[in-house]
């Protein structure tokens, strides 16, 4: 039984703001980070001087590796004007920039500071695919390493254990991916803005421009089953159960609840936020569920007082495939075993009842993992304020989304709640 | 009597040695494997070895074909994937494990709750050895 959490006062987000994610020669994590930040400034309905921001929190798990800096809090508050004031990196791993959102939200409900800056960046695209695994394997549990697992290994071993438990298979996974696909479809900020259906019809262009044999797919399954289009990465997850590599930063400005009128007409205010740890396969008790997102989910429910059911769309970790169905299943909002029949009844779709992932996810918005976490707030400020545009979900009065992020391979999860009042 | 500390080092040794070892809480009972310096349980450090019987049953596994270099190194490819599983043995703990003797090429025919036995595959890794811990189908 978790004790109920509850902030010595509250706190609202007032502006939220993202770089587009993607891979980009031609950018560093400055360049990106700037981008986030003016979009954020534009956001915040009226206004906000820099000047008065108290502190950053700056989300980043491995640019040490990366591109060799390790420091970027005093960076990144030198290239917006903050400094000499305080700036602080977390580290969470794919969750990183969540846990600076925490950190600024303690902050502000302890009464230090009123006005506090969260963000997230990571620049990954410019080291080889073989130096990203690398560098992201520093987050893996070394048992697992030693026995030949990688992160996409780790979710295909949780995928067979979740097939077998449940009686789910390949099939299922891919309604993820082709739903992922058309939700990003529409944001512009997304790295692969394209449906599978779009990535087929060019395929088959090109072909025939080549003059080579033109493929002859009937449908998007038929196209995902291919191993020449979709080769396997870690069985059962291939190529399209993987999210990308990604370059990338967010960031998200909290402030003081009884502050939030003097900035925005349309403040989210933070409902309930919770954290959770997780261990390796050997040690964890189910196989298909993630004990941290069940903790932090926990954590947040009772705090906010809200159940899974008045929770109207979430962005969640989906890193892989298989881990949006377990996501959807822990955090309450399907039972466990009926996450797979729920995104196949299209109930998680943009026009569904739980939309899940409207901006396309890790899968296709990118994952840029320090700014996975201030990313997602970034959809579900657009959304919950109706400025989401060709993705606007059509739930009438909506009010209450969602973000769920987890580090690693389930280390570190978090799930915040946010309300529009 | 074994008084190696009940650390992944001497885990390691063990595994050298061609034996799968585990600690057990002289207080609540509780098993590890890998050992533990503290009960997860009962929170006592009154630890003893055990050695596992090496027999158990696949609970998980994946055929994994874009592999880590030191797996690269031992000749595994797209076209020579290799699996790795979590297998639930006899005694009730887990284990990670390289699972050897299944057609990482053919995973589908690969089947959750196969009774599988521990293999221990030394490696020379510089001067010494490495030992990695392997289960195979009966």
């Amino acid at each position: 039984m978790i004790k109920r959490r509850k902030l010595g006062r509250g706190v609202a987000v007032v502006g939220a703001g993202m770089s587009r994610f993607g891979m980009f020669r031609d950018k560093d994590s400055k360049d990106l980070f700037a981008e986030a930040f003016r979009e954020m400034m534009s956001a915040v309905d009226k206004g906000i001087d820099p000047g008065d921001i108290d502190a950053l929190y700056l989300g980043n798990f491995t640019n040490d590796f990366f591109v060799q800096q390790g420091h970027w809090g005093p960076i990144v508050s030198d290239l917006i004007g903050l400094a000499p004031k305080p700036a602080t990196r977390t580290e969470g791993a794919c969750a990183s920039s969540a846990l600076a959102i925490r950190e600024a939200v303690f902050a502000i409900a302890s009464g230090f500071y009123d006005i506090v800056l969260a963000g997230g960046l990571e620049e990954m695209s410019k080291r080889s695919t073989e130096e990203v695994t690398q560098g992201l394997a520093m987050a893996a549990i070394p048992y697992e390493v030693r026995a030949g697992f990688t992160f996409p290994g780790v979710f295909g071993a949780t995928a067979t254990a979740y097939f077998a438990k449940y009686g789910a298979s390949r099939e299922h996974l891919m309604n993820v991916t082709i739903k992922s696909h058309n939700n990003a479809r529409l944001n512009p900020n997304a790295q692969f803005n394209l449906s599978i259906r779009d990535i087929m019809d060019n395929r088959v262009e090109r072909a025939r421009k080549k003059g080579e044999p033109v493929p002859d797919w009937k449908d998007e399954k038929e196209f995902l089953r291919d191993p020449k289009a979709n080769p396997v990465v870690a069985w059962p997850m291939h190529l399209y159960d993987c999210c990308p590599i990604s370059d990338g930063a967010s960031c998200v400005l909290l402030v003081a609840e009884e502050l939030a009128r003097s900035f925005s007409d349309n403040p989210l205010y933070v409902a309930g936020i919770g954290q959770g740890s997780g261990r390796g396969l050997h040690a964890k008790e189910d196989l298909s569920c993630f004990e941290a997102t069940r903790y932090a989910a926990q954590e947040a429910y009772s705090m906010s007082g809200l159940k899974p059911d008045e929770v109207q769309i979430a962005e969640v970790h989906d890193c892989f495939s298989i881990a949006e169905i377990l996501h959807i299943e822990d955090l309450g909002f399907f039972p466990p075993g009926e996450g797979y029949r729920a995104v196949e009844e299209g109930l998680t779709r943009l026009d569904g009842s739980k939309p899940i992932n409207t901006s396309g996810g890790l899968k296709c918005k990118g994952h840029p993992v320090g700014a996975t976490g201030t990313g997602q707030v970034v959809e579900i400020w657009k959304q919950l304020r109706g400025e989401a545009g060709e993705r606007q979900v059509p739930i009438k009065d909506l009010r209450i989304g969602a973000t769920h992020n987890l580090g690693g391979t389930g280390g570190t999860c978090t799930f915040t709640i946010l309300e529009r009042r | 009597m074994e008084t190696r500390s009940f650390s992944d080092n001497s885990y390691e040794q063990f595994l050298n040695e061609d034996k799968l070892m585990g600690s057990r809480c002289r207080q609540c009972s509780a098993l590890s494997v890998p050992p533990r310096p503290i009960c997860v349980k009962c929170y006592a450090s009154d630890m003893e070895w055990v050695e596992m019987n090496g027999k158990g049953k696949l609970a998980a596994f994946t055929s994994i074909a874009v592999g880590p270099p030191f797996m690269v190194q031992e000749g595994y490819s797209r076209e020579r994937p290799y699996v790795s599983g979590v297998v639930e043995l006899e005694e009730g703990a887990r284990v990670v494990a390289r699972i050897e003797g299944v057609d990482g090429t053919r995973p589908e025919s690969i089947r959750v709750g196969t009774p599988l036995r521990v293999e221990f595959l030394h490696r020379k890794d510089g001067d010494s050895i490495a030992t990695f811990l392997a289960f195979r189908p009966e």
